[in-house]
C-alpha cells in the first residue's frame, strides 16, 4: 500500500513537477460543477438540433437518452481515475499513467482540439446572436458577425488570463442564469404557468421518423452535444482545494443537471418548432431555445433566452478555453510539446502562453469553417477520447486494484459502465459515419500522422522516469 | 537501468514543431472542406414546382408555425424536402472500421513500448 493517501487533506498525491510556481488552489466543488455545466449547457441552447436534422425529433430524444447514458458512464469513470490521478491535463494526464506516454499525447490533443473546436461554435453562435438582436432592434441589412466572434474570443482569453478564480466564478454567475432560463421558458410555455403552447402531436404527424430506424442512429452524432465537455471538470484537478471531494461531487451533480436540461431543451423546442427548421443549425434554427421564445409571443422570454444563450455561449467559451490551456500547459511542461508552452505566469499564476498561443487557433475555426463542421471536429475529439477512458479504467484497476491505491470515489458495477461506454462509442463511430464520414476519416487519419510524429521524432526530448509522478506503487504486471 | 538524458531542443527547432502541429490541424480540418468532401451535404432529391404547404407535407398547425418564422411556401421548399442520403457500401464501412481499430492498435502498441521504459526508470527493474 502506498504511503500516500489521496483524501489525505495535506498530501493530495500531486507531484513535483518542476516548476517553481504551482497553480492556485482556489476552487470547490461549486466551481467544478460550473466549469462542467458551463461549457456544455451552450449544448442545449445550440447545435444538439442537428439531431433531429439527422433522425427527425423522436430520434433527437432517444439519441439524448443513448447519449446520457454514455456520458453518466464517463462521469462515473472519470470520478474514480481522477479523484485519485488529481493533476492539471486531467485525461492527459490518467494517460500518462495509466496507459502510456503516446496515449497521453493523443488524449491531449483530442482534449485541445474538442475544446478549442467547442469555443469556436460558441463563437460562432455569440455573433449570430448578436445579428439577431441588431435586426430585431431594427439594425438593417446584415450585421458582420466577425468583430463581435474576435470580441468573444479575445475577451474570455483575456480573462483566463487573468485568473482562474475570477473565470470560474464569472461561469458560475453565467451558467446558473443560462440554466434558469430554460426552466423559466419551460414552466412559460408548458402550460404550468399561463397558457401552454406546445403542440408535439400537430408537429410531430406525419414526420415521426422521417429516415426510420436508421435516423435513431445518425442522431447519435448529434446527440453527444448535449453533454459534450463534462469531463471537463478533470482539468481544474490541481486548482481544487480539495480534489478528492470536489471533483466526484461536481462532475456527478453535473451529469445530473445536464440529463435533465437537455430533456427539457428537447421537449419546449420540439413541441414549438417545425422539425425540419428546427433540425438545419444552418439555415434553420442556428439558437433554437431563443428561436422557440421568440414564437412565444413573449418579449421577456425573448430578452431572456437571449441572454441565456449569449452566456451560455460565453460560459462555454471560457470553460472550454480553460481546459484547452490546462491541457496544452501540461503537455508543454512534460516536452511532449515544446517546454515553453509549460510556463506559469508569476503574477497570476496561470498557464499564459498556452491560453495566448491557443486564441489564433480558435479564430481560424470560428472564421473560417461551418458550424456544423466546426461541431463535428469538436465531437469526434470528444469521442475519440470516450473510446480511451473504458481502456484506461480497465487498465487502472488491473495496474493498481482498490486497495492497492485508496481511491477518493470508486465507481460502482465495475466493469459494466466500461462495457457499455465501449459499445455506445462503436455505435457512435457508426452514426458519425453515416453523413461525415470524410471528416471522420480524415481526423483518424490525422491522428495516426502526429502520433508517428510524436513516437518517433517529438518523444526523444521527453524525460522517461520522470513522467511518472504520481506517488504510486509499481503498477501490477511490470 | 540507465536514465535516459534527452537532449535539449533548440528554439528554432521547437518552433517547428509547433508549426509542423499547426498545419497538420488546419489541414485535417480544411482539407475536405476546400476539396468538397466534407459530406453531410443534404440534398433536395424530388423538389416540389409551385409548392403549397399541402404539397410540402405540412398540416395547419405545422404551416402555422412556418408563417410564424416568416417562412413561405417557396422559401422554406429547401429547408423542409432537404435529406441527407444515408446509403453506403459495406466497403466504405469496413474501412471506416480498419481505420479505427488500427488507429488503436497503433497507439497501444507504442504506448505499451513507452511505459515499460517510464516504469522501469521510475521504479527499476
Amino acid at each position: 500500500m502506498t504511503e500516500v493517501d489521496i483524501t489525505s487533506k495535506t498530501m493530495d498525491g500531486i507531484g513535483p513537477h518542476g516548476v517553481k510556481v504551482g497553480l492556485l488552489r482556489v476552487l470547490g466543488p461549486a466551481h467544478v460543477w460550473a466549469l462542467g455545466v458551463g461549457i456544455v449547457l451552450v449544448g442545449e441552447y445550440m447545435g444538439w438540433n442537428f439531431a433531429v436534422g439527422k433522425g427527425g425529433a423522436y430520434a433527437a430524444l432517444i439519441a439524448c437518452w443513448f447519449a446520457g447514458i454514455l456520458y453518466t458512464c464517463v462521469a462515473m469513470i472519470d470520478s474514480e481515475v481522477t479523484s485519485t490521478v488529481a493533476s492539471a491535463g486531467g485525461q492527459y494526464t490518467q494517460a500518462k499513467h495509466i496507459v502510456g506516454p503516446l496515449m497521453a499525447f493523443n488524449v491531449g490533443l483530442y482534449l485541445v482540439f474538442a475544446y478549442t473546436m467547442l469555443e469556436a461554435a460558441n463563437a460562432i453562435t455569440a455573433g449570430y446572436l448578436v445579428s439577431v438582436v441588431a435586426t430585431i432592434t431594427g439594425h438593417e441589412g446584415a450585421l458582420n458577425q466577425r468583430p463581435f466572434i474576435i470580441l468573444v474570443i479575445m475577451f474570455l482569453a483575456w480573462l483566463n488570463y487573468r485568473g482562474v478564480l475570477a473565470t470560474l466564478t464569472f461561469n458560475l454567475v453565467i451558467t446558473a442564469f443560462a440554466f434558469a432560463a430554460i426552466l423559466i421558458l419551460f414552466l412559460s410555455t408548458s402550460g404550468i404557468i399561463g397558457a401552454g403552447i406546445m403542440d408535439h402531436a400537430a408537429l410531430f404527424e406525419g414526420h415521426e421518423l422521417p429516415y426510420g430506424w436508421i435516423g435513431i442512429l445518425a442522431s447519435l452524432h448529434f446527440g453527444l452535444w448535449y453533454y459534450l465537455g463534462i469531463e471537463g471538470t478533470t482539468q481544474a484537478a490541481e486548482e481544487v482545494r480539495s480534489p478528492a471531494r470536489a471533483l466526484p461531487f461536481g462532475t456527478l451533480a453535473g451529469i445530473m443537471t445536464l440529463l435533465i436540461a437537455a430533456t427539457l431543451t428537447w421537449y419546449v423546442c420540439s413541441g414549438v418548432l417545425p422539425w425540419e427548421f428546427l433540425g438545419d443549425g444552418v439555415n434553420g434554427s442556428v439558437a433554437p431555445l431563443f428561436d422557440t421564445a421568440r414564437l412565444s409571443g413573449s418579449a421577456g422570454l425573448v430578452w431572456l433566452l437571449g441572454f441565456g444563450t449569449l452566456f451560455a455561449t460565453l460560459a462555454s467559451a471560457n470553460g472550454c478555453i480553460n481546459d484547452a490551456s490546462r491541457a496544452w500547459f501540461a503537455m508543454g511542461r512534460d516536452k511532449y510539446l515544446p517546454g515553453w508552452f509549460g510556463a506559469v505566469h508569476p503574477k497570476y499564476r496561470t498557464p499564459y502562453r498556452a491560453i495566448v498561443f491557443l486564441v489564433p487557433i480558435a479564430l481560424i475555426f470560428a472564421l473560417g469553417a461551418p458550424l456544423d463542421q466546426v461541431i463535428t471536429f469538436s465531437i469526434l475529439s470528444g469521442l475519440l477520447g470516450y473510446t480511451f477512458m473504458p481502456l484506461n479504467i480497465i487498465m487502472f484497476r488491473r495496474k493498481w486494484p482498490l486497495n492497492s491505491i485508496k481511491r477518493g470515489y470508486e465507481h460502482p458495477f465495475h466493469p459494466l459502465p466500461a462495457i457499455t461506454l465501449l459499445t455506445l462509442c462503436g455505435v457512435t463511430f457508426f452514426a458519425v459515419f453515416l453523413g461525415y464520414g470524410t471528416q471522420l476519416v480524415a481526423m483518424i487519419g490525422f491522428y495516426i500522422v502526429v502520433s508517428l510524429w510524436f513516437h518517433f521524432w517529438r518523444y526523444r526530448f521527453v524525460n522517461r522516469g520522470a513522467q511518472f509522478t504520481m506517488p504510486w506503487p509499481k503498477p501490477q504486471g511490470y | 537501468m540507465a536514465q535516459y538524458q534527452p537532449p535539449t531542443q533548440g528554439k528554432a527547432s521547437q518552433l517547428i514543431d509547433v508549426i509542423v502541429l499547426v498545419v497538420l490541424t488546419v489541414g485535417a480540418l480544411f482539407v475536405p472542406i476546400w476539396l468538397g468532401m466534407a459530406g453531410a451535404a443534404k440534398s433536395v432529391t424530388a423538389p416540389v414546382a409551385n409548392p403549397t404547404w399541402e404539397s410540402l407535407n405540412q398540416n395547419a398547425a405545422q404551416a402555422a408555425k412556418y408563417e410564424a418564422l416568416g417562412f413561405t411556401p417557396e422559401s422554406a421548399h429547401d429547408l423542409i424536402l432537404s435529406r441527407f442520403d444515408y446509403s453506403f457500401s459495406i466497403g466504405a464501412l469496413l474501412t471506416m472500421i480498419v481505420v479505427i481499430v488500427l488507429y488503436y492498435f497503433l497507439i497501444l502498441r507504442f504506448s505499451e513500448v513507452e511505459y515499460r521504459e517510464v516504469i522501469s526508470e521510475k521504479f527499476g527493474e
